[in-house]
């Protein structure tokens, strides 16, 4: 079970694997994400599914090495195996004609907003899409993203495509020529999700925003992965991943992400020694 | 019988209080058979067999503690592995003082402590697993398929009787690891996980199916389980912790104690890095709540290297509802009781990392709802305790996750199944539960009790069925 069919790198330390998990590709719906493990002595990491395959019974995963966990994924070949894959888990994206969309990605986050985009398209939606990242080569799916929009602006932090600058200089474009956005997705880094989600509340603009906390068992049952949002505490695992973006509490959100920053760094050191990377 | 009866139990061998306090291995080191026979025979063998009535599973406690006695350690196990499939773990966290043991005749007679019936139960369990292992044919399985939602206790129970009643059976688990609160929740050193996963072999060998990682209600659905097989029980647990919403509960080191747990237990995270899952390295550490999650949760930082261990009840000592055994335990290894206090306010620093909690002293009231007195604020009496983790060991709620997948199931005004106590039945036909999912919060072997009876109901609705 859980075997790698297909691997490619697609940009510096970002991989695009499908994994055969039958269960999750026959009831999983965009927005949703796994809970996965490589070993048996593995961490669980809730990741994102990109793309579902109901026939071939796979999954699409994109993923950067970030840390130990990442990084021995990124060691396994086609034929090798994921410990453990758990989901689909969370509750699907509100799929409806709205009228226009905004659909805002960044990084490696952009695999994570590229299926609700497609559904949104598929419901009859105009889809205007915002591609960010440092620079080209980290603007992934671009292709796919732009057969399911009716535009697509591509923003590089070094000009290197698309508008110089970031996320939110292409959405004061938009603002300023006018467009009438009725709803817009922001998923990416969190620091990118915190000014596009304020840049959002700024045009007026509502907005979700899909949080990838750390996590257990990614259930409901343990509230690792609690986030506040407008004043009240929700588990990221069963109560989103989506939340209204202009109501999280970023600051306390980054403080929890970064609680366990000396142990992912060991964890990694040791994973580097053992395997000579 | 004419027999002098010792007034006390058979003392048994505990690891050191010190030595413990930094080691995750089991506190209680077992009796010898010679011991396990000398307390054996202090067993009246009593007509009235109160003990049998105090064990929700009726064990034949009488007839596996004369076996034993006599040393007949293959008969005693026949005895109790016919009540029961979690014998060593039920030795090991069953509150006996409230049951069998709560009301053996020899603890009635003044100035005598009742047999060590737990403990016995425990000693025959791990005999049997140092024996060589018999080959195991699996009754046959032709009288139905059931689906058991969760692997717990409660759903453990149901999946072993089943397949002795010769049902194919195929129990559904969320996690990566069967066992359920078996698991995730008590530690190490109170059931050391390879007796858990050894109970679970022997249920397997009877022919049940487990499959991991199966999220019922997302994974697949109920209507998909409901149209495979003839019957379900549902059996996952209360699942979803509650917090006390104080201000700054989601500052770094605030946990729940079902998380807390869980990075220990199932996921190793005393033993990082050679497990991937890190926990908190604490220096002061506050559990809050007085049940044997919340012993369970202090003696487990304690064990990580904690310097100081307080647990903070809001009642009494005398009002405690952790086993008495486990508060022992607790003070030997040196955790500070902090009663009558009550937590007001989290502390955080500028980064966003518990520095300190706000508490507040209490006094006792009126008796409440649930009988014992109820604790009130003392105005005025509020100080701080340093405090770098927290651990909410306050109970949980019914996880919503099947819950809400599945909306035709009746609940109850507690937002738990709406379940018949003796039976298992739902609302709906073919549907049973029972266990945390149905009561809340209670004991393993509650959960397995009304597995028993579950399983006795399925298998009478799939007989009728058939009939008609």
């Amino acid at each position: 079970m859980y075997k790698i069919l297909s691997k490619r790198l697609i940009a510096p330390k970002e991989y695009d694997i499908w994994v055969e998990a039958p269960r999750v590709a026959r009831n999983g719906k965009a927005g949703q994400f796994v809970v996965l493990r490589t070993s048996e002595k593995g961490e669980r990491i809730p990741l994102t599914v990109a793309d579902y395959d109901r026939e071939g019974g796979r999954i699409r995963i994109i993923f950067q090495v970030v840390g130990k966990t990442t990084m021995a994924m990124s060691r396994l070949d086609v034929g090798d195996s994921l410990h453990d894959v758990l989901g689909p888990l969370g509750n699907p994206s509100e799929i409806e004609n709205l009228g226009t969309v905004l659909m805002v990605g960044g990084g490696v986050g952009i695999a994570a907003l590229y299926p609700i985009l497609k559904e949104l398209k598929k419901a009859g939606n105009k889809v205007i899409t915002i591609l960010g990242g440092r620079t080209s080569e980290l603007v992934i799916l671009k292709e796919e993203c732009a057969a399911c929009s009716d535009e697509l602006l591509v923003t590089t932090d070094d000009g290197s495509e698309g508008i110089r600058g970031v996320v939110t200089d292409a959405m004061q474009i938009l603002a300023e020529r006018g467009e009438k956005i009725a709803r817009a997705w922001i998923i990416g880094p969190t620091i990118m999700m915190k000014f596009a989600a304020l840049k959002a509340k700024e045009l007026g603009i509502p907005c979700w925003v899909s949080l990838n906390p750390i996590m257990v068992d990614g259930t409901g049952m343990c509230g690792c992965c609690r986030v506040t949002v407008n004043d009240e505490i929700r588990f990221a695992c069963v109560d989103g991943p989506e939340f209204d973006g202009w109501g999280v509490n970023w600051n306390e959100f980054m403080n929890r992400m970064g609680q366990y920053k000396d142990e992912e760094k060991i964890s990694l050191e040791k994973f580097q020694s053992e395997v000579g990377e | 019988m004419a027999q002098k009866i010792t007034p006390k139990k058979t003392p048994i061998a505990e690891q050191d209080p010190i030595v413990r306090g930094k080691n995750f291995d089991e506190v209680c080191l077992g009796y010898s058979l010679e011991e396990a026979r000398l307390e054996a025979a202090r067993c009246l063998q009593c007509k009235t067999a109160p003990c049998i009535g105090g064990c929700p599973v009726a064990i034949n406690i009488p007839g596996f503690i004369k076996a034993l006695a006599d040393g007949d350690l293959p008969k005693a196990w026949e005895v109790l592995s016919d009540a029961t499939a979690l014998p060593a773990v039920c030795g090991r966290v069953c509150p006996q003082e409230t049951q069998c043991e709560g009301v053996c005749t020899v603890g009635k007679i003044k100035g005598k402590e009742p047999v060590a019936i737990g403990k016995l139960e425990r000693f025959v369990a791990d005999w049997k697993a140092a024996q060589p292992e018999e080959p195991v044919t699996p009754p046959a399985q032709d009288k139905g398929k059931v689906a058991v939602i969760g692997s717990g206790p409660a759903g453990l129970t149901v999946a072993g009787d089943l397949a002795k009643m010769g049902y194919k059976v195929t129990v559904f688990e969320a996690l990566h690891e069967p066992g359920g609160v078996l698991m995730y929740g008590i530690p190490e050193f109170r059931l050391p996980k390879e007796i858990v996963r050894r109970e679970i072999g022997n249920i397997r060998k009877l022919g049940v199916d487990v499959e991991v990682n199966s999220v019922v209600g997302r994974t697949l659905s109920m209507e998909e389980i409901r149209s495979s097989f003839d019957a379900v029980f549902i059996g996952t647990g209360a699942g979803t912790p509650h917090f006390m919403r104080l201000p700054g509960t989601n500052l770094n080191g605030v946990f729940s104690a079902s998380e807390y747990l869980t990075r220990i237990n199932l996921m190793h995270a005393y033993q990082f890095p050679d497990y991937d899952t890190p926990t908190r390295k604490s220096k002061k550490v506050v559990v809050f709540g007085g049940g044997n999650v919340a012993m369970d949760a202090a003696r487990s930082a304690l064990r990580l290297g904690a310097d100081e261990v307080t647990i903070v009840y809001r009642r009494s000592v005398e009002e405690l509802p952790a086993r008495i055994e486990e508060y022992h335990h607790a003070v030997e290894e040196g955790i500070v009781f902090n009663f009558l206090t009550n937590p007001v306010e989290y502390i955080g620093d500028e980064k966003g990392y518990l520095k300190a909690v706000r508490c507040i002293r209490m006094k006792l009231g009126e008796p409440d709802a649930s009988g014992r007195r109820r604790p009130i604020p003392i105005e005025g009496s509020e100080f701080v305790i340093e405090a770098d983790t927290a651990v909410e060991a306050i109970g949980q709620g019914s996880n919503k996750v099947l819950l809400n997948a599945f909306p035709e199931l009746k609940l109850n005004r507690w937002g738990y199944i709406d379940a018949d106590e003796k039976t298992g039945e739902t609302n709906l036909p073919g549907v049973y539960a029972g266990g945390d999912i149905v009561t809340g919060a209670a004991t393993v072997i509650l959960a397995m009790g009304v597995g028993r009876d579950a399983a006795r109901s399925i298998d009478a609705y799939i007989q009728g069925k058939k009939q008609a």
